[in-house]
């Protein structure tokens, strides 16, 4: 490895917390830069640039969820929520407010390097000028030119809005997709009663694409907060 | 009458009660006099003056000195509350500042002249009840009273000096005060004191001695008060042997009936009822009995009656409306029921030829009377009741029937004109009759009494010969005649009789149905609030007014909790309220006391408590009428018992909460601190451990450690989202997020998140393919699952299965999670669900709050949660959650038309 690590802007108060990232990032070619207020890490975000923000909600200066908005004003840099409020209300306000994910206090060290992973990689994806024209995950492939989701092969056919519901999880594969963004990107409307829409074309598309509905290895549920499109390996490999 | 030597046991009883209230009651003390000048005021500043020798704190309320030295001189050292300036006509009035006083709250207030009237604008209309204020504030009162301003005494005053005496108290005052000290003085010496103008000053002497202070008159009423004293000692003395078993005398139960009418001299017989029960200590009732036969009272005659039924009231008797066709008969059968033993009635003013017609009740009381005495007592001759006043004559009808009955008279002899060759005379009368009758039945009494003399006119002119004359030739005719008018009258007698029957009765049902459909529906009230809006509802109802409930809360706060139509309500009314709550009696518009306000208020009295007060307002015709009131204070009774209810099923319910919060709370405090410390030492053991010993533990040691921090770290972490969970259900803070949900994606998402816990085990989910969309909330409802499923997985053996089965019967969704495990011990299948109750297996971990959090989530769903059996070994949890209709998603649609 000869390429610096990705640099990280943890934002937490706790200077435990502070101690036990800074060893376990650390050790795994990760770069820090720590703040323990919200002043500094807007400062810091702004002068450092850095390849991703680990934040805290409960900060002393203020709430992460404003900092979140403000950071999403000018930066899409990937944003992993780290808080003790486990409630799936806050999640989903994190989530809507532009966090790319969401990890409840206590967690294991894998988890968040997990987590920290698959945002990186969405990031650069989304950085990437020309998208690839094909997803995967495990034996699903969905052709992107010629709309066309293929299973082991064989094709499935699928209603547009399962289409679109299946092209977005992708697209953001290992992010929650709240109800409300899927909501507000396949019908362009966001009002939260409406979730049981998505509930609904969800179970359909899960028949399809899935080996056992009531055990879904690609398309995985988030309680009250939404779903997640899970990247498995390919099949066979 | 009682052989026995011992008390009546009731009476001791009563005895007992009336010493424990006066023991901590305050106390009245009435200086009792037979005219001005005998010295009452002087005795009772003689009083005050001993009292403050002895440090007692005795302020003056207010004393008329009348300018005499004597008096003046004693007021010397004692305190004196100012007088309030109050305007009156342009000028100002000193009055008694009863705020003043209660403010001060001395031990002792002088307050002289208890029959005072006070002037307008006032807290009361009179004196007395400031004095009753006062006592209720727990101030001891001193006053003063002259025998001719006893209500009971007030005609024999009148009849002996012929000064009517207008300024009365009710003799319940004087029967309430603790003590009467009767001052004398010989009329001589009083008459001689006059003189030296002792008494009154000036030329207002001679006028004094000219009328009232003449010496026969004094006589009288010196009799008059010693008597009054010598009933009250005998009263005493009667107590003392009752509670000395000296029972030599006792005589039996008396009890008085007096009948009462609108008659002006019904208001002697009322007094003279009242004389004779403090005479002979008993009961007595003034009953008035309403006649059904005869046409309701007038407006004057309706007053007066209330008048005479007040005054028996305010005089210490019970007030009781009868009603009936045959007065003497419904009078005669109440004494018999109540066990009266003497009868009252007045005698008869009117002219004996109406009791020749109509039967004199009198006499029909005396001839059924029995065992009862019956006591005849005069009318006052002079005021017969005049001719206006009387009830409005049953011939003013109005001229449209008497057109009418014209008219039914011409067409019948226009019709018996056309058939008189076919008929015979006799017919034609039947003819006459049917429109008499008719007319009689239709349009009353004097439409009939004209009809049937038209028909008498009309048949006679012109079809009795000789035709087209009145003459009459055959004598048989008269006959005729006669009985065409008296069925005319008989007829419309009869049927006005029946008419006014069925209007009392109408309006006694009317009466009973309201009060049965107010207790019907505060029965059915749960809380305070719903209680008291059915009352104010109800009474604003039934009386056409604005009414409010107001309720005491804690302090002396009054809260409106309920109010229909419309109430003005400032500070006057809302001074009335608390007066009224106060007292516990009936202030404001239409009474003696704040009659000012705009508001009539009533207390809400349920046994010994005043709950708080209703409101009044805009009541047709202004001031409630005596029984209107009665009847007001039955249906506020019932509404105030409604409303102490409510309060005491709160109380006793938030006692009981707070019994179990107390209990739950103490169990929490030893299961957390147990169950939070173990994990924490498991933790701290090994990181120390790892820290001080690291360069001499192998690798496999230095895993097992770590290994055991992780465990330990996720077993508290369980428990305290565990705990958390159970804090937002029983905050009551929680409010479902109800969504429509497939509950294959609940019980996916369920068992994926435990996947870990359950490798290695067969998880069969069985679900009905065709179950609906459910409206749950989803993440309370997971968490029901993932407890369900992780409680299945630590009881049960690692390689057992479990199944879930998902299914829907009669409208409702079965959820059921069973295991091949141990199953539940007997008799705990309901108890699992309690906090903190932890089967048999204590060795296994978590707080046992993983079911009571299932529970109180499916319960706040509105579903049920039971354990149970298995059939071939096992345990089972059912839930069941009621189905409801969702909403259709087309799924073929595009989104974007799906969604607008």
């Amino acid at each position: 490895m000869t390429q610096p690590g990705p640099l990280v802007l943890v934002v937490e108060d706790e200077p435990p917390v502070r101690r036990f990232l800074r060893a376990s990032l650390g050790s795994h070619g990760y770069r820090i830069l720590e703040a323990t207020s919200l002043a500094e890490a807007t400062r810091m975000a702004t002068s450092h640039h850095p390849d991703l923000i680990l934040l805290d909600l409960g900060l002393p200066d203020g709430d992460g969820i404003a900092f979140t908005r403000t950071v999403r004003e000018w930066s899409t840099v990937p944003i992993l929520v780290v808080s003790a409020r486990g409630r799936e209300e806050d999640k989903v306000t994190a989530l809507d407010a532009g966090a790319d994910d969401y990890l409840t206090k206590p967690f294991g060290t894998d988890e968040l390097l997990a987590r920290m992973r698959v945002a990186l990689r969405n990031a650069e994806r989304a950085k990437a000028p020309t998208e690839s024209s094909t997803l995967e995950s495990g034996d699903l492939r969905i052709d992107l030119v010629k709309r066309q989701v293929t299973r082991g092969g064989r094709e499935i056919h699928l209603t547009p809005i399962e289409y679109k519901i299946l092209v977005l999880l992708a697209r953001n594969a290992g992010r929650v997709m709240t109800h409300g963004q899927i909501l507000h990107h396949v019908w362009g409307s966001s009002n939260a009663r409406q979730t049981h829409y998505v509930r609904v074309h969800m179970a359909e598309l899960r028949k399809k694409v899935e080996d056992d509905t009531s055990r879904s290895k690609i398309l995985v549920t988030e309680p009250g907060v939404g779903y997640r499109f899970r990247e498995m390996p390919p099949a066979g490999s | 009458m009682n052989g026995d030597a011992r008390p009546d046991p009731d009476a001791l009883l009563k005895r007992v009660n009336a010493e424990a209230e006066r023991a901590h009651r305050a106390k009245l003390k009435v200086f009792f006099g037979f005219a001005p000048g005998v010295g009452k005021t002087y005795a009772m500043l003689e009083s005050a003056q001993a009292l403050r020798a002895r440090g007692v704190d005795v302020v003056v309320g207010c004393v008329e000195t009348h300018g005499r030295k004597e008096t003046a001189g004693l007021l010397e050292g004692l305190e004196i509350i100012p007088m309030k300036q109050v305007p009156y006509r342009g000028s100002t009035l000193p009055e008694f500042d009863l705020e003043a006083a209660i403010a001060r709250k001395p031990a002792v207030l002088l307050l002289d002249e208890l029959a005072h009237s006070n002037v307008a604008g006032m807290r009361h209309a009179k004196r007395h009840q400031d004095v009753l204020d006062l006592l209720d504030a727990g101030i001891d009162v001193y006053t003063t009273l002259n025998v001719q301003h006893v209500e009971s005494l007030n005609d024999v005053v009148a009849q002996v000096t012929s000064v009517r005496v207008r300024e009365t108290i009710p003799d319940a005052i004087l029967d309430r005060a603790d003590e009467v000290e009767l001052v004398d003085l010989p009329p001589e010496e009083l008459l001689t004191r006059l003189r030296e103008g002792k008494v009154y000053l000036g030329d207002r002497a001679e006028r004094a001695a000219q009328s009232f202070f003449r010496r026969g008159n004094l006589l009288a009423l010196r009799e008059l008060a010693l008597r009054r004293t010598a009933d009250r000692v005998d009263a005493d003395v009667q107590a003392y042997r009752e509670a000395h078993a000296i029972a030599d005398t006792w005589p039996a139960a008396e009890r008085i009936l007096v009948c009462v009418s609108p008659s002006p001299a019904s208001a002697r017989l009322v007094r003279a009822a009242r004389r004779m029960a403090a005479g002979l200590r008993a009961p007595w009732v003034a009953a008035y009995v309403e006649p059904t036969a005869v046409a309701p009272f007038s407006g004057a005659d309706r007053q007066r009656l209330d008048e005479h039924l007040r005054l028996a009231e305010s005089l210490g008797g019970e007030v009781v409306q009868l009603s009936g066709v045959k007065p003497s008969e419904v009078l005669l059968d109440y004494a018999r029921r109540r066990n009266v033993t003497r009868l009252i009635l007045g005698k008869p003013t009117h002219a004996r030829w109406r009791d020749r017609l109509r039967g004199s009740m009198l006499d029909e009381v005396v001839r059924g009377s029995g065992e009862i005495d019956v006591h005849v007592i005069s009318g006052d001759v002079t005021s017969t009741p005049s001719a206006s006043n009387r009830p409005r004559s049953p011939f003013t009808a109005d001229f449209r029937a008497l057109a009418v009955a014209t008219a039914m008279v011409c067409v019948a002899t226009g019709s018996a004109a056309l058939v008189r060759g076919v008929l015979a005379a006799p017919d034609l009368v039947m003819l006459y009759l049917l429109v008499i009758m008719v007319v009689a039945v239709r349009f009353g009494r004097a439409a009939s009494v004209l009809a049937s003399a038209l028909s008498v006119a009309a048949y006679d002119f012109f079809f009795v010969p000789p035709f087209y004359t009145f003459a009459i030739s055959d004598a048989r005719n008269v006959l005729t005649f006669t009985m065409m008018f008296v069925v005319g009258v008989l007829t419309s007698s009869l049927m006005l009789r029946i008419r006014r029957e069925e209007l009392h009765a109408r309006a006694r049902e009317a009466k009973t149905a309201a009060l049965y459909a107010l207790s019907r529906e505060l029965g059915t009230s749960l809380d305070e609030a719903h209680a008291a809006d059915v009352l104010a509802r109800h009474v604003a109802d039934l009386f056409h007014c604005g009414a409010t409930v107001l309720v005491a809360q804690s302090g002396s706060v009054l809260e409106r909790i309920a109010t229909f139509g419309e109430v003005p309500f400032g500070v006057a009314e809302l001074g009335v309220a608390r007066w009224v709550v106060e007292h516990g009696r009936p202030a404001g518009r239409g009474t003696d006391t704040l009659p000012g306000a705009r508001v009539t208020c009533v207390p809400l009295v349920s046994g010994p408590h005043v709950l708080g007060a209703l409101a009044l307002s805009n009541h047709e015709g202004g001031e409630l009428r005596l029984f209107e009131r009665e009847f007001l204070e039955a249906f506020v009774r019932q509404g105030a018992v409604a409303i102490e209810r409510a309060r005491l099923d709160e109380a006793a319910k938030t006692s009981a909460l707070r019994a179990r919060t107390e209990e739950m709370r103490s169990s929490l405090l030893s299961a957390v601190s147990h169950d939070l410390r173990t994990p924490l030492a498991s933790i701290t053991g090994a990181a120390t451990t790892l820290r001080d010993t690291e360069a001499t533990l192998d690798a496999s040691q230095r895993d097992e450690l770590t290994a055991t921090i992780c465990e330990e770290a996720e077993r508290l972490e369980r428990l305290v989202g565990n705990l958390l969970d159970m804090t937002r259900l029983e905050s009551g803070s929680l409010q479902l997020k109800r969504d429509w949900i497939p509950l294959e994606e609940m019980v996916g998402s369920a068992v994926s998140r435990l996947d870990a816990k359950l490798a290695g085990r067969v998880v069969g989910i069985r679900l009905d393919p065709e179950l609906p969309l459910f409206s749950v909330d989803p993440v309370l409802f997971e968490q029901v699952l993932v407890n369900l499923l992780e409680n299945a997985a630590k009881y049960t053996p690692p390689s057992s299965p479990i199944d879930i089965i998902g299914s829907q019967r009669n409208g409702r969704l079965k959820v059921e999670i069973a295991d091949r495990g141990p199953g539940i011990p007997d008799g705990s299948e309901e108890r699992v669900f309690e906090k903190f109750h932890r089967g048999a297996h204590t060795a296994i971990g978590g707080v046992g709050l993983g079911l009571s959090i299932c529970k109180a989530i499916v319960e706040s769903h509105g579903g049920t949660i039971r354990a149970e059996h298995r059939e071939g070994g096992g345990a089972r949890f059912l839930i069941s959650l009621p189905l409801i209709e969702a909403p259709r998603v087309d799924l073929t649609a595009e989104g974007a038309e799906q969604a607008s």
